[in-house]
């Protein structure tokens, strides 16, 4: 199982939002692509799937704020 | 190596599926790209948009030819029109070795420079990010990210017609904005001001 971390984006940013999934769990994701995004305040950063497999768990659904290294899912 | 992309007045959903286009070979490639351009009258609603800081109903901006958009950038409401100079950077944050709070301000330092280039004092700021001459607003910044490239990005006001701004409040602010050709008091030529901005970019991203 891969877990799916929220990256360091750079200091200062401490803690996220969760704005979209964009696939749903069970279903295949490809390597690099966009899978989760994330916002700043000024910024929406699309998180890439780290490894192509299927999208197994979602920690952190739209709307919750997740910090910087937290696992927001896991890909099998 | 940067390249640099003069797309005129077009369609903010151009623009976007330009940069959506370019954003593959950006990831992988080994150039970055600045896109510039101006748009007709678009109001663009980010992931932070609260209605609120909308003080005209959707059906009658459209009445007033007004295009509305829903994007995949940070920030709240804002508001592109002729006489804006918009720069959408595609950079690759990994190979530029920067964070998103460090690119946020080398873009601000961008119009920054600019500005410095007419005697004009302004500066960025970490808390409300944008371009500031005192406490009024010349430049307007809401970015996305996607396989570490960025895309959306500045606008900045050269001789765009200020009054549009009544409209909305933009980034969720209660600001005076403000235009280049506001604070010189004269008019300025485009053509001049995208050299400029060029030339500043390379010298801020250091290409």
């Amino acid at each position: 199982m891969i877990k799916i971390i929220v990256p360091d984006l750079g200091d200062g940013i401490e803690k996220v939002e969760v704005a979209a999934w964009h696939a749903a769990v069970g279903v295949f994701v490809e390597k690099d692509a966009d899978l989760v995004e994330l916002v700043t305040d000024k910024a929406s950063f699309n998180v890439p799937a780290p490894v192509g497999g299927i999208l197994k768990r979602i920690l952190f659904a739209v709307g919750q704020e997740a910090p910087v290294g937290s696992v927001l899912g896991e890909i099998d | 190596m940067l390249q640099v992309f003069d797309l005129d007045l077009i369609d903010h959903a151009v623009a976007m599926s330009r940069q959506k286009s370019l954003l593959p070979e950006i990831a992988s490639g080994e150039d970055d790209a600045l896109l510039l351009c101006e748009h007709p009258p678009t109001i663009t609603f980010g992931r932070k948009f609260k209605d609120v800081n909308l003080f005209v109903s959707r059906g009658d901006l459209i009445g007033q030819g007004f295009v509305l958009f829903e994007v995949d950038r940070g920030g709240d409401v804002t508001l592109h029109a002729p006489g804006q100079l918009v720069l959408y950077p595609l950079i690759n944050l990994k190979r530029q070795d920067i964070g998103l709070r460090e690119y946020l301000q080398k873009l601000e330092k961008v119009a920054v420079d600019l500005l410095g280039d007419f005697d004009i004092v302004a500066e960025g700021d970490d808390g409300n990010r944008g371009v500031w001459i005192g406490r009024r607003k010349i430049a307007s910044i809401g970015i996305g990210v996607s396989r570490w490239v960025t895309y959306h990005g500045m606008g900045l006001n050269i001789r765009t017609d200020l009054s549009l701004f009544s409209r909305i409040r933009p980034c969720g602010l209660d600001v005076k904005m403000t235009s280049l050709k506001a604070e010189l008091g004269c008019d300025v030529n485009m053509a001049d001001i995208k050299s400029r901005v060029i030339i500043h970019f390379q010298k801020v991203f250091g290409y």
